[in-house]
């Protein structure tokens, strides 16, 4: 096979090159117009660039143009930006039009409250007799129209509630519009005194708001997800004849040949056709350690090559990869996780039927007052009107739209709608280590003597290797020494002449040495071994600190590294640990009344992270362990994990605050209501104030930590 | 009296008015990035 050599290893990369308004990137840490600025202004002076636009909402870059991806990559590093490229396809930048709907009905809405509450203040100001009826048929006339419009998402939903015999939020609601509506339009035909017009549309127009903002939190989640997937570029290079063809996995059929750069997930299961491969596997199994499989061996979707390039044949379809089968197993066990009641429905549930039997009292304890059907009706809907949960409707999604733009923020992506209430509930967190905990490669440089450090730094600069990048990391102010002749051996090491002396850095066999691991060599002198350590994530031993709650770390690898890693950050650890015994744990610790934040990131994981009260993972991850964690942390620093605890539990503080407002409103305007003394004035600076007081509470949200 | 038949075609006329370019801001995108529009008046163009 003559692919294996650098060249031709770069030639297809390059061709992958994209036409038109082509490409995204996730900047999960732009956060102002001086962020914006750069990066506009930087990019624009790139080859091909024709339009930059960075959207600071969704933090993404949108460049048109004729660019090739890798070049606006690196950049976006100069510049000093984390960058992630997203996958277009994946992404459907398709409208939300759903969204939109809504919006256009709620500025209907609007539009037609303000205009009836202007005439409604005419009538409640003392206009009488042939003015006030006036009045009333213009308001009518804007009321009809705007309610059977604007009222259509909340009919609609009582519609299907109620053929399959069940009671929901919107039923009272509708009733509440529609009985409002009919009886003021029986009013204003008969010179009533009372219309409610005013009433029926302000309702509409509050609860709009709520609905506005609860499909604001679910197409967050969605996009969330979609963002996620959207993250992996879902391409393999297949190899036809002489040259590599970058194709979407999904075509890819069994048989195929695939070449698997250094540094590239195996992307589909496959057998190994080059002679030998050296394979990080952490993503699967939670070993730390490369392991070397010879030809002919079975290689696993997922597996990261860190050898020279290789071929695979592969042995199943791309829509067929234990990966994917992986991420189905996920979906079926989230839908265990939808059963969780959500506090609203829980909240709608109790309500729902007590509205209907209230306005049936007054109703029935009216008629039989004083047998006056339509004085009994009058107060039967004023009762509707008052008990209307406008702030109900308004008290979780307030709070959730606000806390998930948050979180945003803070480089968090909330994918799961109900993810922060579970997570407010959590009193024990299990981590996974490798990929989670820690951070691959730490070199440790401490015993080199200068010569040696400037070698190894000018080396290291010469490969894009992993360990070359940590190597640099590690001596970030090390003048590099002037060497000549480089030569990379991908997936060996690289070696160069140095004042008339080979040197060269790579693993250990290559250098003739005994270890496994990185050495250097210079001259005919003995390799000297570079020890080579996981590193902690950034900001996690404070995060362990500040969240006070019972930690544990249970992870695949084996017991030596895996007690290193527990002895620093000094909490209680598992190593060896199969899948099944994740689960295994986690059922343990659910059995003791314990609920559980999974924080993991292998596929080992996914299973646990799927089972586990709330999970949450890196962005990092696999596709699978992220699609089945509701939280994934787009930054690599990990330093604000508890203001993610502390958000969601603000959050459902404050969602229970809001009900208890909604509540205390009841409680004053239902005995008025039920006494035949609500006014539609009453019942309009109820409902107004109720709702208002509870979107300004749910805003305290954004002064939490 | 005579004067509400000016009054209310004007106050609905206007509301309408303020309809419309609302409904036009959601067809032209402009909510889009809320976050970036506000940040964007401090960049310098020159």
């Amino acid at each position: 096979m003559t692919v294996a050599c650098a060249a031709c290893v770069a030639v297809p990369m390059a061709d992958n090159v994209a036409i038109g308004p082509a490409l995204q990137f996730s900047l999960p840490t732009v956060h102002c117009a001086a962020c914006i600025g750069k990066i506009e202004r930087g990019l624009a002076q790139l080859n091909g660039v024709t339009n930059v636009r960075v959207n600071l909402s969704l933090k993404r870059v949108s460049i048109s143009g004729t660019v090739d991806p890798d070049a606006a990559l690196s950049a976006l590093k100069t510049l000093g930006f984390e960058a992630y490229a997203l996958d277009l396809q994946a992404l459907e930048t398709a409208q939300d039009s759903a969204g939109r709907a809504l919006l256009v009905r709620l500025a209907v809405a609007g539009f037609a409250m303000m205009n009836v509450m202007l005439l409604s203040v005419a009538v409640w100001s003392g206009a009488e007799a042939a003015t006030r009826d006036l009045f009333h048929l213009i308001s009518a006339m804007i009321a009809l129209p705007t309610v059977a419009y604007a009222g259509q998402p909340f009919f609609n939903n009582a519609l299907s509630a109620l053929k399959v015999g069940r009671l929901n939020m919107d039923v009272p609601i509708s009733l509440a519009i529609l009985l409002a509506a009919g009886m003021s339009l029986f009013e204003t035909l008969n010179s009533g005194a009372h219309a409610y017009f005013d009433a029926a549309l302000s309702l509409t127009f509050f609860l709009l708001i709520g609905r506005y903002l609860d499909h604001r939190t679910r197409t967050a989640a969605r996009s969330a997800a979609k963002e996620l997937s959207a993250l992996e570029v879902h391409t393999a290079q297949v190899l036809k004849g002489d040259s590599a063809v970058s194709m979407p996995t999904l075509e890819i059929r069994k048989g195929d040949t695939l070449l698997v750069p250094t540094g590239v997930r195996v992307p589909i299961d496959g057998v190994l056709n080059s002679g030998k491969a050296l394979l990080d596997r952490s993503l699967l199994t939670g070993e730390s350690d490369a392991v070397t499989v010879l030809g002919g061996a079975e290689l696993q979707a997922g597996e990261v090559n860190l050898g020279r390039a290789i071929t695979i044949t592969t042995i199943v379809d791309g829509t067929d990869t234990s990966l994917r089968q992986m991420a189905a197993l996920v979906e079926t066990a989230e839908n265990g996780r939808n059963r969780y009641t959500s506090l609203a429905d829980r909240a709608a549930q109790i309500y729902a039927p007590a509205v209907h039997v209230l306005a049936l009292v007054a109703f029935v304890g009216w008629v039989g007052v004083n047998g006056d059907i339509r004085h009994a009706l009058n107060i039967a809907i004023a009762v509707l009107i008052i008990t209307c949960p406008c702030a109900l409707g308004l008290a979780v999604p307030a709070v959730s739209t606000s806390a998930i733009s948050r979180l945003y923020s803070k480089g968090f992506l909330v994918k799961h709608a109900t993810a922060l209430e579970r997570l407010a509930e959590v009193d024990h967190i299990v981590f996974d280590k490798t990929g989670t905990l820690t951070l691959p490669a730490h070199v440790d440089v401490s015993d080199l003597s200068a010569d040696e450090q400037s070698v190894v730094t000018a080396l290291a600069q010469a490969s894009q290797h992993a360990w070359s990048r940590a190597v640099l990391s590690e001596l970030p102010n090390t003048a590099s020494a002037s060497l000549s002749l480089i030569k990379e051996e991908i997936g060996e090491g690289i070696q160069a002449h140095w004042q008339g002396q080979t040197v060269a850095l790579g693993r250990g066999e290559w250098l003739g040495a005994s270890f496994t691991g990185l050495g250097l060599r210079i001259g005919e002198s003995p390799a000297k071994q570079l020890h080579t350590q996981e590193r902690l994530r950034d900001g996690i031993a404070e995060a362990l600190d500040q969240m006070k709650l019972p930690c544990e770390m249970i992870t695949g690898d084996r017991l030596a590294p895996a007690e290193v890693i527990a002895d620093q950050l000094d909490i209680g650890f598992m190593a060896n640990a199969r899948p099944e015994d994740k689960l295994d744990r986690l059922a343990a610790l659910r059995g003791a009344g314990q609920t559980v934040l999974m924080v993991g990131d292998g596929l080992n994981d996914t299973a646990a992270l799927a089972s586990a009260h709330a999970s949450v993972a890196p962005s990092t991850a696999l596709d699978a362990s992220r699609n089945a964690a509701d939280v994934v942390v787009l930054k690599e620093d990990f330093a604000d994990l508890p203001s993610l605890l502390r958000i969601a539990r603000m959050t459902r503080r404050l969602s229970q605050q809001n009900f208890a407002i909604a509540a205390i409103y009841n409680f004053i305007a239902v005995p008025i209501a039920l006494a035949g003394f609500a006014t539609p004035l009453a019942a309009a600076l109820a409902m107004s104030a109720s709702s208002v007081t509870v979107l300004l509470s749910a805003q305290r949200i954004r002064f939490v930590a | 009296m005579n004067v509400l038949v000016i009054l209310i075609p004007v106050s609905l006329t206007l509301g309408a008015c303020g309809l419309v370019a609302f409904l036009w801001t959601i067809r032209s995108n402009q909510y889009d990035d809320a976050q970036g529009n506000a940040e964007r008046i401090l960049i310098d163009n020159d």
